[in-house]
């Protein structure tokens, strides 16, 4: 088995726990933790909206998910499995949303650009910490223990809710970033650039070329937050399960 | 031949069962692969989450919840013998089909991932306007019907390219390292996975069946055709000598499997499409019979001879 550092966190976490983190440490937390995705930070940072709760007092860890979650019949929720979704999209709101969270620790998948490392999460102190293997539903949902509240289900649907779990032992995840900034991803992918125009050696290119087509192999296709604004409408279950 | 028709109630209960086999059991080909696969692996964290991703499979199946909660966009596959006949007819079927979606999306449960494309409506049942697709096909003699279930995501890992003859076998590969190298990183395409790609047919047979040597041939199927299975083994080598695993991370391990099927094309040109499986390969199958015995099952048996037929006949 693989030589992984294990760390078991205390949520909220203390900045001297955070600042104590090396890249590629393996974390568990317990206690109470929140979703937030672009559905919350478009509500609070672009429409100007409250927080529905005091969020700084409950939890300083936001998890970008959608649970798959269902009213069960005592009229609370159950959750089946969590996972991730892709943090990248979210990097235009990072900035505000520490400053109006306090946020010290973002989980997700697949990590944010050293730039917004550096730019945005260094000067807060707070960390990514991604997923592992992006699919393990069953293991995070087992991690949570219960829904202790929900907000904003009837307007922004099951997916973009603000859940607030209460957690044990929730993980594995991984430390992308280290104190400085730099990404365990992006450590990866330049020991992978460097192999990877020797498989391209002897391979004559396509004919027809691609508009607008990238040069350069390095590049990452994840590119500039999207800028279109998503609308949700009528994403709320109608019926609650009788039985 | 009986002609006994199969009950409208018996597809709806073996597709419900099949939304949940889906989402919870790993089929056992590709469990049995992705554990030689992390014997295999000497990186260290590339292993640490190949073996994370056996213990989620092991959760899932004894808490017998969603091994991912990103369960995908349900979808089925139906191939009826000729003799077969349903209840209510294949309009029942169907209906049956999207009654089993709606049914496992509460039950299980599924996340409602099916949303309108610009309005974003969300019926939270994962139906909606040519939701879920069912795909149709045929066999001779047989009075049975197979259902397939595939629940795969659908945001990375996907690309399509009109190439050209002259492109040949170099442009192939170049196009299946590109697409590999660029949604492998950070682990977009959730690898490692079952590729699969097609090639030749109209744009869109070329999608349709890249994507179903993804999701319906299990790991270790060959195709046939001595030259497609000399080219299936070539890319797969290609796509693990990248130098990355799981997440993007060092590794060895991207492709579990790849999947060639070809179709006819236009004399001029050579279209090529990849398909990454979701790294789970969520997919389940059963044989429903005339006489009501229903037989589930690993293998979609998706592609027959009859299906890749050449000639008239």
């Amino acid at each position: 088995m693989s030589k992984m550092n294990v760390v078991k966190l205390q949520v909220p976490v203390s900045q001297e726990d955070v600042d104590k983190l090396e890249q590629g440490d393996v974390v568990y937390l317990t206690g109470t933790i929140y979703t937030a995705r672009e559905g919350v930070y478009k509500k609070v940072l672009e429409s100007g909206e409250e927080l529905p709760v005091d969020i700084r007092s409950i939890s300083n860890v936001n998890f970008h998910c959608s649970p798959a979650a269902s009213p069960n019949a005592q009229g609370g929720y159950d959750v089946g499995a969590v996972t991730a979704t892709a943090s990248f999209r979210f990097g235009k709101w990072m900035k505000n949303w520490f400053e109006v969270s306090g946020a010290k620790i973002i989980i997700g998948k697949g990590g944010m650009p050293e730039q917004a490392y550096r730019d945005v999460f260094v000067p807060n102190g707070a960390r990514y910490l991604s997923t592992v293997g992006y699919g393990a539903g069953a293991l995070l949902g087992r991690g949570i223990k219960r829904v202790k509240d929900v907000h904003w289900l009837a307007e922004n649907g099951i997916a973009q809710a603000m859940w607030i779990f209460e957690v044990d032992e929730i993980g594995p995840f991984i430390v992308d970033n280290d104190r400085e900034g730099n990404s365990l991803f992006v450590k990866h992918e330049n020991a992978v650039n460097a192999k990877l125009e020797k498989l391209y050696e002897g391979l004559k290119p396509p004919a027809l070329k691609r508009y607008g087509e990238t040069t350069s192999r390095a590049d990452e296709v994840i590119g500039e937050p999207d800028t279109q604004p998503i609308r949700i409408v009528n994403a709320m279950p109608t019926e609650r399960s009788k039985d | 031949m009986s002609r006994k028709p199969i009950p409208q109630q018996l597809v709806l209960e073996t597709a419900t069962e099949l939304m949940s086999r889906a989402a919870i059991d790993i089929p056992s080909d590709y469990k049995q692969a992705l554990r030689a696969a992390a014997s295999k692996e000497t990186e260290d964290l590339s292993c640490f989450v190949i073996k994370t991703m056996l213990d989620n499979y092991d959760v899932a199946e004894e808490d017998r919840r969603p091994m991912c909660a990103d369960t995908g966009l349900p979808r089925f596959y139906v191939k009826a013998g000729n003799e077969a006949v349903v209840e209510g007819g294949f309009v029942a079927l169907e209906h049956a089909i999207r009654e089993s979606v709606a049914i496992g999306t509460q039950q299980i449960p599924l996340r409602p991932n099916r949303v309108h494309p610009l309005s974003r409506k969300d019926n939270n049942n994962n139906l909606g306007i040519h939701a879920p697709e069912i795909e149709y096909t045929f066999e001779p003699d047989g009075d049975w019907i197979d259902l397939v279930t595939v629940h795969k995501g659908g945001l990375f890992g996907t690309d399509y390219r009109m190439l050209f003859p002259g492109d040949g076998i170099d442009g192939i590969k170049r196009f299946f390292l590109d697409t590999m190298a660029s949604f492998g990183r950070r682990g977009l395409a959730c690898q490692p996975a079952i590729i699969g790609v097609g090639l030749g047919g109209n744009k869109d047979t070329c999608m349709r069946i890249g994507k179903e040597a993804a999701c319906l041939r299990t790991v270790g199927d060959v195709n046939p055709d001595p030259e497609v299975a000399k080219l299936e083994q070539e890319l797969k080598d290609l796509g693990n000598n990248i130098g990355m695993g799981p997440m993007g991370f060092e590794g060895k391990t991207l492709v579990v499997d790849c999947h060639i099927e070809v179709a006819y094309t236009h004399t001029g040109g050579m279209p090529m499409s990849i398909h990454s499986f979701c790294h789970s390969s969520r997919r389940a199958a059963a044989r429903i019979h005339s006489d009501g015995r229903v037989e589930f099952r690993d293998d979609p048996q998706w592609f027959t001879d009859f299906y890749r037929r050449e000639g008239i006949e």
